[in-house]
Parts: C-alpha cells; sequence; structure tokens
C-alpha cells in the first residue's frame, strides 16, 4: 500500500509537471467547457420562457443552476482515457508501461487527477464567472451538500472504470473513434446533459434509470439541487455501488484478455 | 489549367487514395448515422416540451440541422485538411513544392487535401434540407430558395476566409492548431439560431467567429424571415473577406522564409 501510495506521489509530480506544458490547450478547453453549459441553458431557457415561464418545474434560473452543476461535475468525473489507448498499443507504447512494477490503471489515475488539480484553477473563476452572468437559483439542503461529495467521488470512479475498460477496446479494433462516439452518444441523453433527466420523455427516463450513464453525471448533480429524497439518494448510492463492482469486475476481464492479445507492436 | 479542373483532379486523387480503404466508407457511414440520430433526438426533445424555439418551428429548426451538417461537411471535406496540410507543410518547410509550381498558390493550398468520406455529412444535410423545404414548402418560394443558394455560398466563403486567414498567421506563429481547434469548439455553437444566446456570445460569434454568417443566416432564408438586408450583409462580407483574405496570403507568402527545404 506504501509502495503504491509513493507510485502516486511520483506520477503525480511528472503529470502536472507535464501539463504545465500544454498551458493553451488548457485555454481551449476552457472555452469548450464554459460554451456547453451556455448554449444548452439557453436553449432551455428559451423553452420555459415560451412556456410561461418554467417547464417541468424548471425557470431560467433553475435550468442555469442544473447546467452550471452539470458542467462541474462532468468535468470532475471525465477522462480521456479512451482516446488515447488506441495509440498506445499501436505505437508499442504500451509495453514499457506493462514491465512497471504497478497496473497501468494507477498511471493513468494519476494523471486523471493531476489534470483535474490544474484545471480547478480554471474552473473556479468559470464558475463564478458563470454565476454571475446567468444569477442561478440553488435550493439545497445541508445534508444534500454533505452527501454531494461521496455522491461526486463514487460517479467518478463508475465513470472511471467503464471509461477505462472501453479504451481497452483498442485491443481488438483500430475503429476507436466510431465505439467512442457510441458511448458518448449514450452519455449524452441517459446522463441528463442535453436535458434534466426528467424533462426526458418517459420510455428514456426509465431506460435511463436501469443505465450506468445517470449514476455517472446526473446523480450527484440532483442531489445537490435538491431534487432527491434521502430515500432516493440511499437507493442512488447504492446503485453507484453496485455499478462500480460490476464495472471492475468487467474492467479485469477485458484487461486480462486484451493483455493476452497483445503483441507489443513496435517496440 | 482551369481553377475547375485543378479541383476536379484532387478530388480524383482524393478518392483514389480513400477507395483503398472503403471500410472507412461504412465507419463514416455509421457515424454520420449517428450524429444525426443525436441531432434530431435532441430537437425532439426540445420540441417535445414547446411548439417553437425563439421563432423556430421544429421543421424550422430541422433546416438549421441539414445546414449545420452541410456547412460542417464542407469544412471537413476540403477546407479543414487542405489547412491543415498548410500548417504541417510551413512547419516543415515543404510549403516551397506548392510555391514553385506554375499555379496560384492560394488555390493549390486550398483544394489539395480531401477526406472524400465527409461527403457523407454533406448528402446528409441536404437531405435534412430537401425534407425540412417539402416540410415548409407552404411558406418557400422561388426567391428564397434563391436567397438560400446565396446565403450558404455566401456562408461558406466567409468560413472558408476565415479559416484561411487563421492559416495565414501559421508563418509568423508556430502554434496556429491551436486557433482552428477553438474554431471547431465554438462552431458546436451553430447548432442552435445564434438570436438565442445573450449579447456577448452573438457579437463572438457575427463579429469574432463567422458561425452565425455560416449556418443561421442560410438556415433563416429558407424559413423565410431573412429581410434583404441581411441578405445583401452577408454577401458583401463574403466579398470582403474573401478579398482580404487574399492579401492577407499574399503578405504572408512574403515572409515565408522556408526554414528547412
Amino acid at each position: 500500500m506504501r509502495g503504491l501510495l509513493d507510485i502516486y506521489r511520483a506520477q503525480l509530480k511528472t503529470s502536472l509537471a507535464i501539463e504545465m506544458q500544454y498551458r493553451a490547450s488548457l485555454a481551449i478547453w476552457l472555452l469548450g467547457t464554459i460554451l456547453e453549459p451556455v448554449i444548452y441553458l439557453t436553449v432551455w431557457a428559451t423553452v420555459a420562457q415560451s412556456s410561461g415561464g418554467e417547464v417541468g418545474g424548471y425557470t431560467a434560473s433553475g435550468f442555469a443552476a442544473y447546467f452550471i452543476v452539470l458542467m462541474i461535475v462532468n468535468h470532475l468525473t471525465f477522462s480521456w482515457i479512451m482516446w488515447e489507448y488506441e495509440y498506445y498499443i499501436r505505437q508499442g507504447l504500451l509495453s514499457p508501461l506493462l514491465l512497471r512494477p504497478a497496473h497501468p490503471i494507477h498511471k493513468d489515475l494519476a494523471d486523471n487527477l493531476a489534470y483535474k488539480t490544474l484545471t480547478l484553477v480554471i474552473l473556479i473563476p468559470v464558475t463564478l464567472m458563470l454565476i454571475v452572468l446567468f444569477r442561478p437559483t440553488l435550493d439545497t439542503s445541508p445534508w444534500a451538500v454533505v452527501a454531494f461529495v461521496p455522491a461526486l467521488v463514487l460517479a467518478f470512479a463508475v465513470r472511471w472504470v467503464f471509461e477505462w475498460t472501453l479504451a481497452m477496446s483498442a485491443f481488438w479494433t483500430t475503429r476507436i473513434s466510431a465505439v467512442n462516439q457510441v458511448y458518448f452518444a449514450a452519455l449524452l441523453f441517459f446522463s441528463g446533459r442535453i436535458a434534466p433527466l426528467d424533462l426526458m420523455p418517459p420510455a428514456i427516463q426509465t431506460i435511463a434509470y436501469f443505465l450506468p450513464f445517470r449514476w455517472m453525471i446526473y446523480f450527484p448533480a440532483e442531489l445537490i439541487l435538491g431534487q432527491v429524497s434521502p430515500r432516493d439518494a440511499l437507493i442512488g448510492f447504492g446503485a453507484q455501488i453496485g455499478w462500480f463492482l460490476v464495472g471492475l469486475a468487467l474492467l479485469r476481464v477485458v484487461w486480462r484478455a486484451g493483455i493476452r492479445r497483445y503483441s507489443g507492436v513496435g517496440a | 489549367m482551369t481553377p475547375l479542373r485543378l479541383l476536379w483532379l484532387n478530388l480524383r486523387i482524393g478518392i483514389l487514395t480513400e477507395l483503398e480503404y472503403r471500410a472507412n466508407f461504412g465507419v463514416q457511414l455509421f457515424q454520420t448515422f449517428l450524429a444525426l440520430v443525436i441531432a434530431v433526438g435532441r430537437l425532439s426533445v426540445i420540441f417535445y416540451h414547446t411548439d417553437e424555439l425563439g421563432g423556430w418551428g421544429p421543421d424550422q429548426m430541422l433546416a438549421l440541422t441539414g445546414v449545420f451538417f452541410l456547412v460542417l461537411g464542407m469544412v471537413n471535406l476540403i477546407i479543414q485538411p487542405s489547412m491543415q496540410r498548410v500548417l504541417e507543410d510551413v512547419r516543415r518547410g515543404t510549403l516551397d513544392f506548392v510555391l514553385t509550381k506554375p499555379e496560384d498558390a492560394q488555390l493549390l493550398v486550398s483544394v489539395r487535401q480531401i477526406e472524400i468520406w465527409k461527403v457523407v455529412d454533406v448528402l446528409v444535410g441536404l437531405g435534412l434540407i430537401v425534407v425540412a423545404l417539402y416540410r415548409l414548402r407552404e411558406s418557400i418560394g422561388v426567391v428564397e430558395a434563391l436567397g438560400f443558394a446565396l446565403a450558404l455560398l455566401a456562408g461558406l466563403a466567409i468560413v472558408y476566409s476565415f479559416l484561411l486567414m487563421l492559416t495565414t498567421c501559421s508563418f509568423w506563429f508556430v502554434r496556429v492548431e491551436n486557433l482552428l481547434v477553438i474554431f471547431q469548439s465554438m462552431y458546436e455553437a451553430g447548432r442552435w439560431p445564434v438570436g438565442l444566446y445573450p449579447g456577448w456570445l452573438q457579437f463572438a460569434l457575427t463579429s469574432l467567429v463567422p458561425i452565425a454568417f455560416a449556418v443561421t443566416v442560410p438556415a433563416e432564408a429558407v424559413t423565410a424571415r431573412m429581410t434583404p438586408q441581411t441578405l445583401i450583409l452577408a454577401l458583401a462580407l463574403a466579398v470582403v473577406l474573401l478579398l482580404i483574405s487574399r492579401a492577407f496570403w499574399r503578405f504572408g507568402v512574403r515572409h515565408y522564409s522556408g526554414a528547412s527545404a
């Protein structure tokens, strides 16, 4: 355990140093991040206005709160690992990683955490700016704010194991962008990115309830917005833990099968 | 050699190269299909709750989505890949090979790289526009159709000039790629009528990056909400930008020193 902690410390340091070299890409990322909530909250605020001020209980400032919170949750839970493994595998870069004494997932996790730490410097002012621009109203309770923290950590964990498993599809195919696009399409509709899930048609809501995507992004967001009863929150935590275990099992199976296929081309 | 023959020649080379990777066609078909499902699904969710979005009805939004696919398809088919290649050539000093050819260099670099399968996006965009126009047929006449074609041409010319100017900056700065990526991320905003956005964003999408002229204005034509003034403005802007970008390109080429070749 101590060994693993040391590995994380070293990896975090190198990752931070590397990320600092790419400040321009950080700025680009910033633009995309602000734009998405602004686009959706504008569209939905327009819908609310034309339906007499509110849609399904959301006012314009309600939508603002929803999409700003969603931006934060999405940012803190996302990963880009599914875009990298094809390159790692094709170029044989995975081989040196396999020789290290720790599973490659630890390096990836440390990279992700370093990036998140660094981008917090941008995320906080952006959030404040959006709050000033769109005046969201947040009607939450103290217990929901406290429960938000474990919900967010679990959401990250669920998303991480599934996205890392997804990245492993690079062992079998080079059409990674098509595979990823399917994943992101599902994420878009079933995790509340397009609209709060309670505004989706009932069929989509039912499907979303039984898929993992909702628990990766939507659940922490609706929790802190004060829309979840304590009982539903407990069910949510259960679902998150359940999906995390499912994802973890899947990850182990896929990783073992994939690594057996891998022949280290190019290294 | 006329410009059109040059374009055709490059198109043929592009097609021949890509025909060796025919599976890519299937992948592109699949990806476009998925993008279409997402776009239509997103609209359905919105119109599940309302009949009109800032004055745009479902069919009019469908037309806008069609224009979005069409313009993005054209950009990805030829403009973006060609410009990307210029950036690479400037960095490696291989732009010399283009400049020494006895044809207009701007024309040569503009049609040099073609990603032929992106034509699927263009066709889907056209299909969406046809469907939308059919459903709106009562309100669309010959005048509107003509205005649409003109606005679309103007929009494409504006996007082209804009990207050419960004690319020309690479004669002085190395990391222009980032600027192109910025344009792509701004492009997402074009999926909705620019008029919906708050003032500062409208300003950015009209004056800083020309997304309003590329997508919203042509779509306004098919929805019969375009004023003659808007069309004239778009056409004038297209002409002016084409001239400016050409002058800027020539100015840039004079500064190019062919670092390594």
